[in-house]
């Protein structure tokens, strides 16, 4: 009898252009390639270098979000960038787009965004395909079945020019989460809570599978929240089986197939999901029931605990390093061990980024702001996640009930999630953050973050301090 | 590329787990075009003070650091962002290896490609060499790529995983990237074979 093959052995095994032998790793063939203007440039100089080409821009599509600033239009409509290295990044990008005939979102197009964001919201990020992007979160396309992983430049240049890359067979890790969520309780408490116990590096070398019943109950924007997170806990992609709640986001998109042949997909797509008895090299579980609001309190993502719980001595580390980490941690962010988060000040608060800015997540923030005022002195930044996500939630009114509420309502972009545009959080200041990161630095030179859901952000933006969003529902 | 096999280096640690690719390169730096100059970002949010003088007692600033060429950190180096401007930076620093107890995914294929060798040692090994730094600030290293070791500046051999390919690629000085042009008939074959897909110009 063959051995019964997981969600991720399907996809692997359907891309395999040459197995992987002793002496060399697989080829395995990338059905979906996206690129912004941060991590391409180089790639493109080395085609040229090279006299090569794009050999599949329509298997290519790039845009622009990283180093973009997410400031209102001015009158003409137009999002001005004024950063001088921005414009020349971004002009790069222009022309390395039209010489070798790849589509581009364009700053401000109708259809530009967040990468992460754009590829699932136009139907390109589909069960079963290999997706790749400079960038660590693509492992957010997992979400649908795909295999989709982060490469560095010298790899978008390897996709480029042969639509293929070099692999070795990753190991494979079973991410049990099962339960129902508490009020107040979200997607992203799952993976902060995640992260927390398992460490950031606990998936290192593993493709992380999300199963049981937590997963399955969950949207696709709430499992896209999850996977992207999947790097932030050393694993590489992180993957969930396509079902009805899957095949139902993905029809009538842009790009999706239409007709009978989206339902000669769906009978495709529905043989992905792991086999009963398919066995992975590694386990983790979560009991979802027993989760409340997570928060961080440290500088790496797996320095979270529970809202209302208390950071953790040094005594409570494991080891050495640990409490040297910690200790580091504490003093960067100017905390104490031993003591609450509950009633900490905060300064800032950003919603947005791929993990936390689509649709879902502004209805879930605003419905939770709405007649509430922005605390004195607090700064509340919502970066939607992409220019339908913004024309989208215009349409419902929630910028309107942002804006009563005395937040920025902005253009779409990466803004505040790492530094590289204007939107930044102030050396010293803390931030409750819905992005993925709180490293030193992350959002700012000097910048405090704290991540947490975007019921948290809102409960921290009305009080002006860290707060139990339970106490608002 | 340029062949590597052996060589030995002053080593000079930035000891400290889970150090981030924020940390090795700050995302400023990641507004280029090119690869010149990224180098000057290498740890920049630790190795200047908030004037921006340099701060004394980053290992990196120390003037026993000069030249050093082997940098070694602690376990899950790298992890973070996807930048290759991490690895560009160390390199272009003047590294040619990292050594720490572990490294983070993609980071370490990311150094692979442009011959920065990323060399896991087992914890104890790692404590080993950490204390021959500090007591001997200008302690060497030597690395044979070929037969996968390290001496540590007490003499002890420590073996080192590698995976073949990339080992073949760096020591014979030849880039994955003409591998993968090579298989291009077996590619074309696939792409007959699968038809359909997403096409993003439709």
């Amino acid at each position: 009898m063959p051995t019964p093959k997981t969600l991720f052995d399907h996809v692997w095994d359907a891309h395999v252009v040459q197995p992987e032998t002793p002496e060399t790793p697989a080829v395995l063939y990338i059905d979906l390639h996206l690129i912004h203007e941060v991590t391409s440039p180089q790639a493109f100089t080395e085609l040229r270098e090279r006299g090569l080409t794009v050999r599949r821009p329509d298997r290519t599509l790039a845009t622009m979000d990283h180093s973009t600033p997410t400031t209102p239009r001015n009158e003409l409509g137009i999002i001005p960038v004024t950063d001088p290295q921005a414009i020349v990044q971004l002009n790069q990008l222009r022309t390395n787009c039209a010489e070798f005939g790849i589509p581009l979102f364009e700053l401000g197009d109708a259809n530009q965004g967040i990468v992460h964001v754009i590829g699932p919201e136009q139907g390109l990020t589909q069960p079963g395909m290999t997706i790749v992007c400079g960038d660590s979160h693509t492992s957010t396309h997992g979400a649908f079945g795909a295999l989709a992983f982060g490469i560095g430049t010298s790899e978008v240049g390897h996709v480029l020019a042969t639509q293929c890359l070099l692999q070795y067979r990753p190991k494979t890790c079973a991410v049990r989460v099962d339960g129902a969520l508490q009020r107040g309780v979200t997607a992203k408490d799952i993976i902060l809570a995640l992260i927390a116990k398992y460490g950031v590096g606990g998936g290192n070398g593993h493709v992380f599978e999300y199963m049981g019943s937590a997963i399955r109950s969950l949207s696709m924007e709430e499992r896209m929240t999850i996977c992207n997170m999947s790097i932030e806990g050393g694993a590489r992609a992180g993957m969930i089986a396509p079902d009805d709640t899957t095949f139902e986001y993905v029809a009538g998109r842009p790009f999706a197939p239409q007709g009978a042949e989206f339902e000669a997909a769906v009978a495709r797509w529905r043989t992905l999901p792991s086999a009963e008895g398919a066995l992975f090299d590694k386990e983790m579980t979560l009991d979802a029931s027993e989760l409340v609001p997570m928060i961080t309190y440290g500088t790496n993502p797996g320095m979270g605990m529970p809202i209302d719980g208390l950071i953790p001595t040094l005594d409570e580390m494991p080891d050495a390093s640990s409490r040297m980490a910690l200790d580091k941690a504490m003093i960067y962010m100017g905390l104490q061990p031993g003591k609450p988060l509950l009633g900490h000040p905060i300064n800032m608060v950003f919603i947005g980024s791929c993990t936390n800015s689509r649709l879902s997540d502004l209805r879930q923030a605003a419905a939770l702001i709405k007649g509430h005022k922005v605390a004195e002195g607090v700064r509340v930044m919502v970066v939607p996640g992409s220019q339908q996500v913004k024309k989208a939630a215009e349409a419902e009114g929630l910028h309107e009930i942002f804006k009563a509420a005395g937040a920025e309502w902005r253009e779409a972009g990466c803004s505040a999630c790492l530094a590289m545009n204007d939107d930044k959080v102030p050396a010293g200041k803390y931030a409750v953050s819905t992005s993925n990161r709180n490293f030193e630095g992350r959002q700012g030179p000097g910048s405090r973050t704290m991540l947490a859901s975007p019921l948290t952000a809102v409960a921290a933006a009305v009080t002006g301090v860290v707060t139990d969003p339970r106490t608002m529902l | 590329m340029e062949p590597i096999t052996t060589f030995s280096g002053k080593a000079v640690a930035v000891p400290g787990e889970n150090i981030d690719t924020d940390q090795i390169i700050p995302a400023k730096w990641l507004k280029v075009t090119d690869k010149a100059g990224i180098a000057k970002g290498l740890f920049e949010a630790w190795r200047l003070l908030p004037d921006g003088t340099p701060n004394p007692d980053f290992p990196l600033n120390r003037p026993e650091a000069a030249g050093a060429s082997v940098l070694v950190a602690g376990k899950n180096f790298g992890c973070g962002s996807s930048r290759e401007h991490a690895p560009w930076a160390i390199q272009g620093a003047g590294f040619r290896a990292v050594i720490a107890p572990s490294f983070a995914d993609i980071f370490r294929g990311n150094s692979l490609k442009i011959g920065l060798l990323p060399i896991a040692i087992d914890e104890e090994s790692y404590h080993e060499l950490l204390s021959h730094i500090e007591e001997d600030p200008e302690s060497t290293v030597a690395i044979d790529l070929v037969n996968q070791r390290v001496i540590l500046p007490g003499g002890r051999t420590v073996a080192f995983p590698i995976d073949s390919f990339a080992k073949h690629c760096l020591v014979h000085g030849v880039d994955q990237l003409g591998y993968l042009q090579q298989q291009e008939d077996a590619v074309a074959a696939y792409e007959a074979a699968t038809s359909g897909g997403v096409n993003t110009r439709a």
